[in-house]
């Protein structure tokens, strides 16, 4: 079978989760995004095995899943973090981590 | 000029083998009085002195084995060790134990031995007296060194030895500002001076492959005029350094700050005529360039005139000796550059001068110790009945520069004069002018301390000083009358192989021009009786217009002259290079550091805490690196 349906899909959701990390002020929302673009690149992962019959694509899929639960953790935590301080999840509000 | 083959020194044999303790034992003993601090107090001056009466004692065994020995195996080379092996240079430290050399250490280890035992006196109630002995001791080790060695850089060593000696000794009374000031001047000029040294010395090594006085001898004849006259001009350099000869002289009027002992040893019987020594040790070159032995002439000449003028303008009784000091060491390097003749008659001089002025610089000190320190010579006046070993003992001394007939100065001099107008009428003349000045000096000196009527300031009892300081001064006036006697036959023969000079016939009545000396000598005394022992002498210098006075009051201007010609336009240029520096290279780093800060600060400003800007500037990154990926893959 042809891949490049699944790769076309996968470019789409990857550019979504660009855009909605550049755009978005809401540190869910970019978040979510950033899970977007995970995703993305899973996917594509997983079409190129299967179309070269192997299996690295799909176990580095279950890896790159893994890590991602991992940094939900952290992440979300982080934002939990900041909204209590600052009652806000917008990022532009977060912007003290400079000279 | 006939010049002897030069004779190879011997191998060392028996005593001579042990030539080193001579230096070695001051030393250990300079070390010792240092290190172990003031557990010595009580006894480490008479640790010092017993060090120098060792070596004198060595010396003298020496000497009497020299005096045994043939002629020409009286010269004795004691090898010590490899000193540098690098490269194509093997140079070996070792001493020579020569006619000459060993005079020098009787004279140096026999007035030393003599000033270490008065001092113990003089310095007795100074807390500092055993840092003094070690400073002492040092000299003496370091002054050894000078005169044994075997070669120009072992030379030096002890060359600068004792220019360190003398720096420690003139500033011994550091907490006076006027002390320290005068040791760092004497060091100073004596930089100078040995700039001329070690380019003289690195000359010889780039000519002659090696710094030993046999291989300069020997090597010296073929020398090319050029280099002969340039190496000659260097070393005299170093020995106006040395022995405050003019331009050089500046330091040694500063230098009577230190203790009258330094005085006496130093800058009076042994350091100061190192540079006499430096002269006629390195014959062989002056011989061979007449420009170089020109030059020791005219120095000598100049020098004797100017010390004699300084000598016969000050109060300060110190200070007219070290103006007479001066003089006389005009007078051994008028000697040593007359060539063959003056030689002998140079070193002749120098072992006089250095008894006699021993004798009265320790004199000198007898007087300042009866008088509270007190050196003007206007505060004096009437000294004779009541310091009458002083008395005696300094016109013994006071005799002998004059030149009486019978006492040692009239031998020694008398030869130079007679020598000077057999090479040169005008050194004759000034040196014959420079008897009769030294006469006038000498007798105002006699006349304003001894003689005439009190002038005491009050509260001041002078009283003779302790046996250790006026035994000392007997046995120096003892020699100041008979050494001249002693040795006036004898000192020619014996310095003949180490000197190259033939021997001349000297008389012991005076010649046509014996008798001139003898009557501008006489001329001198009446004259400076006429002014200053008939009248009374004022308390306070008379203000007087006379340019001559004026000018020797201010030592002939020697540091308006150098400050004008050295000081200033040095400070000139050093703060010239400050302010360059502060302007353009301070300032040019500066401003490149801000150049980077401004930069900096403008860069920061990319650094907004907007994570949507890292993002947009994270997806251009990788946009682009992806683009030129792909276009390098596609061309």
């Amino acid at each position: 079978m042809s891949p490049d349906n699944y790769v076309y899909l996968a470019a789409i959701l990857f550019t979504i989760g660009t855009i909605g990390v550049m755009i978005r002020r809401n540190a869910l929302v970019a978040f979510m995004s950033v899970e977007l673009m995970l995703n993305a690149a899973n996917l594509a992962m997983v079409a190129f095995a299967l179309a070269r019959g192997g299996l690295d694509g799909q176990v580095a899929t279950f890896f790159v899943m893994v890590v991602a639960a991992a940094e939900v953790v952290v992440g979300l935590s982080i934002i939990i973090t900041i909204y209590r301080t600052r009652r806000s999840t917008s990022v532009d509000a977060a912007n003290l981590l400079k000279l | 000029m006939i010049t002897l083959e030069a004779l190879a020194p011997v191998a060392a044999t028996g005593m001579f083998s042990y030539a080193w303790l001579m230096i070695a034992t001051p030393a250990v003993v300079a070390a010792i009085l240092l290190l172990f601090g003031s557990i010595l107090d009580r006894i480490g001056h008479w640790l010092a002195v017993a060090a120098v009466l060792f070596s004198f004692s060595i010396a003298a065994c020496l000497f009497a084995q020299q005096l045994q020995s043939a002629p020409d195996a009286r010269a004795v080379a004691v090898p010590m060790f490899e000193w540098i092996t690098t490269g194509m240079w093997h140079i070996s430290a070792g001493l020579l134990v020569d006619q000459l050399s060993i005079l020098f250490a009787l004279l140096v280890t026999g007035v030393g031995a003599l000033i270490h035992i008065y001092s113990v006196g003089y310095m007795a109630h100074d807390e500092r007296r055993r840092r003094f002995f070690a400073y002492l001791n040092l000299f003496i080790a370091a002054m050894l060194t000078l005169v044994l060695a075997d070669n120009y850089l072992v030379l030096f060593v002890g060359w600068e030895g004792v220019g360190l000696a003398s720096y420690l000794l003139i500033g011994f009374w550091q907490h006076k500002p006027s002390a320290a000031a005068a040791g760092t001047k004497a060091f100073v000029m004596n930089r100078i001076g040995d700039l001329g040294m070690t380019m003289a010395i690195m000359a010889m090594l780039a000519l002659f492959g090696s710094s030993a006085f046999t291989a300069v001898n020997a090597a010296a004849p073929h020398l090319e005029p050029f280099w002969a006259t340039t190496i000659g001009l260097l070393l005299l350099l170093g020995a106006c350094g040395k022995s405050a000869q003019v331009p050089l002289q500046a330091w040694l009027l500063d230098a009577m700050e230190g203790p009258t002992p330094v005085s006496a040893l130093i800058h009076a019987a042994t350091m100061v005529t190192a540079g006499v020594y430096l002269v006629v040790r390195s014959h062989a070159i002056f011989e061979m360039s007449s420009a170089a032995s020109t030059a020791v002439v005219v120095v000598g000449c100049v020098t004797l005139m100017a010390g004699a003028w300084i000598g016969s303008s000050k109060d300060d009784i110190k200070k007219v000796l070290a103006g007479s000091t001066m003089s006389q060491i005009g007078y051994m390097m008028l000697a040593a550059g007359l060539g063959p003749v003056g030689y002998a008659f140079a070193i002749f001089h120098l072992l006089t001068h250095g008894f006699f002025k021993a004798n009265m610089f320790l004199g000198a000190g007898s007087v300042m110790h009866g008088m509270d320190d007190d050196v003007n010579m206007r505060h004096y006046g009437g000294l004779a009945k009541v310091m009458k070993v002083t008395f005696w003992t300094f016109a013994m001394g006071y005799l002998a520069i004059i030149g009486v007939p019978g006492f040692a100065g009239y031998f020694s001099k008398d030869h130079i004069i007679e020598a000077a107008f057999e090479v040169s009428t005008v050194a004759g003349v000034t040196a014959l002018i420079g008897a009769g000045i030294t006469a006038f000096y000498m007798t105002r000196l006699m006349v304003m301390t001894f003689l005439g009527e009190r002038r005491w300031r009050e509260k001041v009892h002078p009283h003779e000083s302790p046996w250790v300081m006026t035994v000392p001064l007997i046995i120096l006036a003892f020699f100041s009358v008979v050494a001249g006697a002693l040795m006036n036959n004898w000192i020619q023969e014996w310095l003949e192989p180490a000197t190259g000079a033939h021997v001349q016939e000297t008389a012991l009545m005076p010649g046509p021009i014996g008798w001139a000396t003898l009557l501008v000598v006489a001329s001198g005394i009446a004259l400076a009786w006429w002014i200053f022992g008939t009248k009374p002498v004022p308390n306070v210098a008379p203000a007087s217009g006379n340019p001559f006075t004026v000018t020797g009051r201010n030592d002939l201007f020697g540091d308006l002259i150098n400050d004008t010609l050295v000081v200033r336009p040095t400070l000139a240029v050093s703060r010239g290079v400050v302010t360059g520096d502060d302007r353009i290279i301070d300032a040019g780093a500066d401003g490149l550091a801000g150049v980077f800060s401004g930069l900096s600060s403008q860069a920061r400003r990319l650094q907004t805490g907007q994570v949507r800007a890292y993002a947009l500037t994270m997806t251009i990154g990788v946009v682009l690196v992806g683009a030129v990926l792909i276009l390098t893959q596609l061309a």
